[in-house]
């Protein structure tokens, strides 16, 4: 079942003189399931696809779907709702908040869904858990190493139980240990059904996937299918 | 939901401990300002109330200054006593002259005094004068507090003998210390007015006390001022002071003040709002990151807003209850130097925590709403 569907996709930034046109017509979709791997050299404009596949920014002209909805259109208010409920985000610098600990980090985005307080209990417990890090829940991030912290991450993103899970260049500030352990628990969670899409320059991270789509000045290059 | 923007909110205040103290040192300051002027300005009241009711707001004081006459006659203050209203009217004589209590001689003031000038707060030892002293010009005493003091430091001085203007008149009594609203007898001999009139071979006299019988002061006040006219010839050379003109025009101050106070203090929360408005929007910059993560998340503009309001506002609501801290301890200090009473009503401090939290919303606004309308991937961006 077709999943994510984009059609002409255009992105340009600025106007007149200025403008920079970053994608120019993209097509591309994603079925249930799959495990997408966007490949391409920095400049390439992958990282623009993926804030707009993450409902994060807009688009100048086009079409995208996601499942059965249109996003065009939609106010920020509803795309924040959206983003909670149907995408997991996972960043290469982790992006966690200093501040929180492990255990208040993974639980943010049910706060964000007005979850109750044992609801949210369970589910942060259960994903720290998931992730291998039952035991670190009180940690702050300042006291993991990468690793753990782009698990904590990951449990973060998952939380909500999204119908895709969006990453960008997850293992770029891991070292190969770590970065393996990380492309593990993305083969479990694609064996388990999650829809995720990667974005990356490394092709050997890309290999890990089902489908490469090679992205370069804007552009889809072609589609390579790994497995 | 609010339970963790509040956290949120104190996590942030506390991770910034210096920043947020100097962020809301201004809000401290005003707030300790309000609450301390304020105390005082209400304890100061209270005691001018609490003398005003102890002395009688029912009382009016009439000074004559007429070039030409130099005073009213005894047979003048009989009339004025029989006003309708009138309870009683108090003569008071004053003259310098020479005295000579144990074993010394120096000048003082000799006060005339009538039987209705004395109560159980104006005696401290001894008796006041009676109708009989008074009738009989009797050449009896009684001395004011400091003077009493300081001539009779070990003994009591009922029934000694001292000799005012070369006349010997035997202590009776000792009076109380002066109250801050009438003129000070402390330093004072009172003998009957009486006698005073005729030992000084005077027949008017200058000064007055009317006491009226309660809620009788302002037609007591007119008539008064009408028969007066009249003795006078219709000249207005006489003064009729009432408690209630002292107490109105110390109304006037304090309304005088109050306004100072609200300027000053708007000045200063003025000032303070301004820090934290500025904090806020230096912690909405550097914390541009956090902002696009929490809505990549899911936070919702409004929710973002919410969480920088929260922020706002916890700051000037901790402002304004240090500021009621120092500001109670500080009227505290000063109430008990100035020996006015102390009391710190809880309408002051909630009117200034009320304050604080709103200035919290109105200066927290801008910046929370300039963090609200960040786009995600513009936030993210700077990570």
């Amino acid at each position: 079942m077709t999943f994510i569907e984009v059609e002409a996709l255009t992105k340009t930034y600025g106007l007149g003189d200025n403008a920079q046109t970053v994608l120019r017509g993209i097509d591309l979709e994603i079925q249930e399931g799959e495990f997408v791997a966007i490949l391409g050299p920095s400049g390439s404009g992958k990282s623009t696809l993926m804030n707009i596949l993450g409902c994060l920014d807009g688009y100048t002209s086009g079409r995208y779907r996601f499942g059965d909805k249109d996003v065009t259109g939609l106010s920020e208010t509803e795309l924040s709702l959206f983003r909670n409920k149907q995408i997991g985000f996972i960043f290469q610098q982790f992006n966690l908040l200093p501040r929180l600990s492990a255990y208040s980090n993974v639980e943010l985005p049910l706060i964000y869904q007005r979850s109750s307080k044992a609801d949210r209990q369970v589910r942060t417990k259960q994903m720290l858990t998931r992730v291998g890090l039952g035991d670190k829940i009180d940690a702050f991030p300042n006291q993991l190493s990468g690793g753990q912290q782009q698990r904590v991450a990951i449990a973060r993103a998952l939380v909500t139980n999204p119908s895709l899970l969006l990453a960008d260049e997850p293992t770029g500030a891991l070292d190969q240990a770590n970065g393996r352990q990380i492309m593990e628990l993305f083969h479990d969670l694609h064996a388990e059904g999650k829809t995720i899409i990667m974005i990356t320059h490394d092709i050997d991270i890309a290999r890990e996937a089902t489908r490469i789509v090679h992205v370069r000045d804007g552009k889809i290059e072609k589609e390579e299918r790994v497995r | 939901m609010i339970r963790e923007n509040i956290r949120m909110a104190w996590l942030t205040v506390i991770s910034h401990k210096m920043r947020s103290f100097l962020t809301i040192l201004g809000i401290v300051i005003g707030t300790a300002s309000i609450i301390a002027l304020m105390t005082i300005i209400s304890g100061v009241t209270d005691s001018i109330n609490e003398e005003v009711a102890t002395f009688g707001a029912d009382r009016m004081t009439v000074q004559i200054e007429d070039a030409s006459k130099s005073g009213v006659s005894v047979a003048e203050l009989e009339r004025l006593e029989a006003i309708d209203g009138v309870r009683s009217v108090s003569p008071t004589t004053t003259q310098q002259t020479d005295v000579y209590v144990t074993a010394q001689t120096s000048t003082q003031s000799v006060v005339g005094k009538s039987d209705t000038y004395f109560d159980d707060s104006t005696v401290a030892t001894g008796r006041g004068l009676t109708p009989v002293d008074l009738e009989q010009q009797t050449h009896v005493a009684l001395l004011g507090d400091t003077l009493a003091k300081e001539a009779f430091p070990t003994t009591s001085p009922l029934g000694e003998t001292i000799v005012v203007g070369g006349i010997r008149y035997t202590v009776v009594g000792t009076l109380a210390p002066s109250s801050e609203f009438s003129m000070s007898t402390d330093e004072a001999i009172v003998i009957p007015v009486t006698t005073a009139l005729q030992q000084f071979h005077q027949n008017t006299i200058a000064s007055f006390d009317i006491y009226t019988e309660a809620g009788q002061s302002e037609t007591v006040n007119e008539a008064v001022t009408q028969q007066l006219t009249t003795a006078f010839n219709g000249r207005d050379t006489f003064t009729v002071t009432s408690f209630e003109d002292a107490l109105a025009s110390i109304d006037q101050i304090n309304a005088l003040l109050s306004m100072l106070l609200v300027g000053i203090a708007s000045i200063s929360l003025l000032v303070g709002g301004i820090g934290i408005m500025n904090m806020m929007l230096v912690s909405v910059t550097e914390r541009t990151s956090e902002i696009g993560l929490r809505k990549a998340l899911g936070a919702t503009p409004g929710k973002i807003r919410q969480q920088f309001l929260f922020e706002s506002v916890l700051l000037s609501l901790l402002g304004g209850f240090i500021g009621v801290v120092v500001g109670g301890l500080l009227a505290f200090g000063l109430t008990l130097v100035m020996g006015v009473p102390f009391t710190l009503a809880s309408s002051t401090i909630g009117l200034a925590l009320g304050f604080s939290i709103l200035i919290g919303v109105v200066f927290g606004y801008i910046p929370a709403r300039k963090a609200s309308n960040l786009q995600p991937i513009e936030a993210l961006r700077n990570a």
